[in-house]
């Protein structure tokens, strides 16, 4: 590949990869099963498509990937566009970056919850997955091994079909660096975010693992989505164990390096509400309410259509779910009971990576209340000031015209 | 201190000299950056509305997500930029990002780089060679 035998694009590849395993310490290479791209047209902006574009006029077999690679969310849904006062341009930027990964090879998912959906990888898989929320689920919960593979890596391990082995991918790397210990199990999946945001803020950077005890129950797959993207948004973190949950850490001794003395925090229920009072606590109303980041499951669609059965919703209710589960909610009816209350499914997006700073200035979009505390995390640098609620103190917000009328505790 | 030189663990890209940015404060493009204005943005952060064009940016480590690794690209080619990035701590998509810019950063050092460079001073990157470092001229 190095050599250009494979075409232009392969040899881009390895050079880049070459690039980042050098910089960041690789032995050399693992190969892996499959790659996950975060390519939305906010990130790529036009610099971005056009340098994927000019890949597309290869021969096909130069330009193709070479192992399963798949989406993370896009920047809008086409067919809420209009509803979102998205521009024209926005849309064809997008359609033309579809074109050009359609043209090498990539499936386009366009989700962050594809551990739920696609294909989880298994124990001790080598994949190469963008989004900090799919490789903190799948390093985590699934056993897998990546690290953060931004769009351009996860683009070359998708035609290398290798990644630099480094990280993650090294036993060594995956051992506890320090543990929290918990005196108060989260019950909402707002809390859950909360949770992973005070263990991130703990962390601090990626070279970083927390391991859980003294949670008393197992945890369900969503409760561990929010956990984890809130993890990893605040803390830059990949990797989590949870004593006796997990599967590294089914016996907790064996995600502890032999003969280390880690350190150890404390966390309890005031420290749960203190970080979520972080949030905006002198707002007494939102222009909008936002379930995305990381997109909803069918399970949390159905929980949300329950708590709006029956209900209006006076401002702007979005429930941004993936391409997988949409079709499923259109089929058991959970879309127009969402919509018959007045809130929108969007699908295949992620609200922040979809123009959320002009989204904000074309619709006078300024306070935002959402359940994800990872949103919360991104969305102030695009000019909103979030809140941090339960889904159903956000639904109550919807239903009050915006008001919030129960803040703490969720 | 001027003149020190500080040697990092990586370094990658080109030779730069320019004005230091420095804050104890973590970096991440889309959480961080309004970047059509070419600011920090996010409300929270020690930077908070200053510019961040043609400066040397001193930072503590990497954060957020993987969107910074497309965002270097964009940014160099619209020339609302960065001349370099230092972090105490980098992670994969700084690098990442670095590489597909053509961008100049460094990362690891045996002291608090934020600490060590003076906000507003002068300083020359130097990524290449056998140790990559940063130094107040």
């Amino acid at each position: 590949m190095r050599g250009g035998e494979f075409g232009p694009l392969r040899q881009w590849a390895i050079e880049h990869q070459i690039k980042v395993g050098t910089y960041l310490g690789a032995i050399d290479f693992v190969p892996v099963t499959q790659a996950h791209i975060m390519a939305d047209t906010e990130s790529l902006g036009r610099a971005g498509v056009e340098w994927l574009e000019h890949w597309t006029v290869l021969p096909l077999a130069q330009r193709r990937v070479r192992i399963p690679t798949i989406t993370d969310p896009r920047g809008t849904d086409f067919a809420h566009a209009q509803k979102l006062k998205q521009q024209t341009w926005m849309l064809e930027l997008e359609r033309r970056a579809i074109a050009a990964f359609e043209a090498l090879g990539v499936l386009m998912t366009d989700t962050c919850i594809n551990y739920q959906t696609i294909m989880p990888p298994v124990r001790g898989e080598h994949v190469a997955y963008g989004d900090t929320g799919v490789v903190i689920f799948c390093n985590s919960v699934c056993g897998a091994r990546s690290n953060f593979e931004g769009g351009p890596s996860a683009l070359s391990a998708g035609l290398t079909g290798r990644t630099p082995r480094y990280g993650y991918h090294l036993d060594a790397q995956r051992h506890a660096t320090f543990v929290v210990e918990l005196s108060s199990t989260p019950r909402e999946l707002s809390d859950w975010g909360v949770l992973g945001g005070l263990v991130g803020r703990l962390a601090g950077d990626y070279s970083q693992v927390p391991a859980l005890v003294g949670i008393d129950r197992v945890p369900g797959t969503d409760e561990l989505k929010h956990f984890g993207a809130a993890l990893a948004s605040f803390g830059s973190v990949a990797l989590f164990h949870i004593a006796g949950v997990t599967p590294e850490a089914v016996r907790f001794a064996d995600v502890i390096a032999e003969g280390s003395a880690l350190p150890t925090h404390a966390i309890g229920e005031a420290d749960l509400r203190a970080f979520q009072a972080r949030y905006a606590s002198d707002i007494g109303a939102v222009d909008l309410v936002v379930f995305s980041a990381p997109q909803l499951s069918l399970m949390e669609m159905r929980t949300l259509a329950g708590l709006l059965d029956g209900r209006n919703a006076d401002i702007p209710l979005f429930a941004v779910t993936s391409p997988q589960v949409k079709p499923d909610c259109d089929r058991l009816g959970l879309t127009a009971r969402i919509e018959a209350a007045g809130g929108t499914v969007l699908s295949g997006m992620c609200f922040y990576q979809s123009y959320a700073r002009e989204m904000a200035e074309a619709n006078d979009w300024h306070r935002l209340a959402t359940n994800s505390a990872k949103l919360v995390n991104i969305i102030g640098g695009y000019g909103y000031r979030p809140v941090l609620l339960s889904m159903a103190q956000c639904v109550e917000a919807a239903c009050a015209g915006g008001k919030l009328v129960a803040r703490t505790p969720s | 201190m001027s003149g020190e030189i500080f040697y990092a663990a990586a370094g990658i890209g080109r030779k730069v000299r320019a004005t230091a940015l420095v804050a104890s404060d973590g970096f991440s493009a889309r959480y961080d950056l309004d970047r059509v204005r070419g600011v920090f943005s996010r409300p929270e952060h020690k930077l908070a509305g200053q510019s961040y064009l043609g400066r040397v940016l001193v930072l503590d480590a990497a954060k957020g997500g993987v969107a910074t690794a497309w965002m270097l690209h964009e940014m160099k080619a619209r020339g609302v930029m960065p001349a370099a990035l230092v972090l105490n701590r980098a992670n994969p998509i700084m690098a990442q990002g670095a590489a597909l810019a053509d961008f100049t950063m460094l990362s690891g050092f045996d002291c608090d780089i934020t600490k060590a460079i003076r906000d507003g001073a002068e300083v020359e990157v130097v990524p290449g060679g056998e140790r990559p470092f940063i130094r107040m001229v």
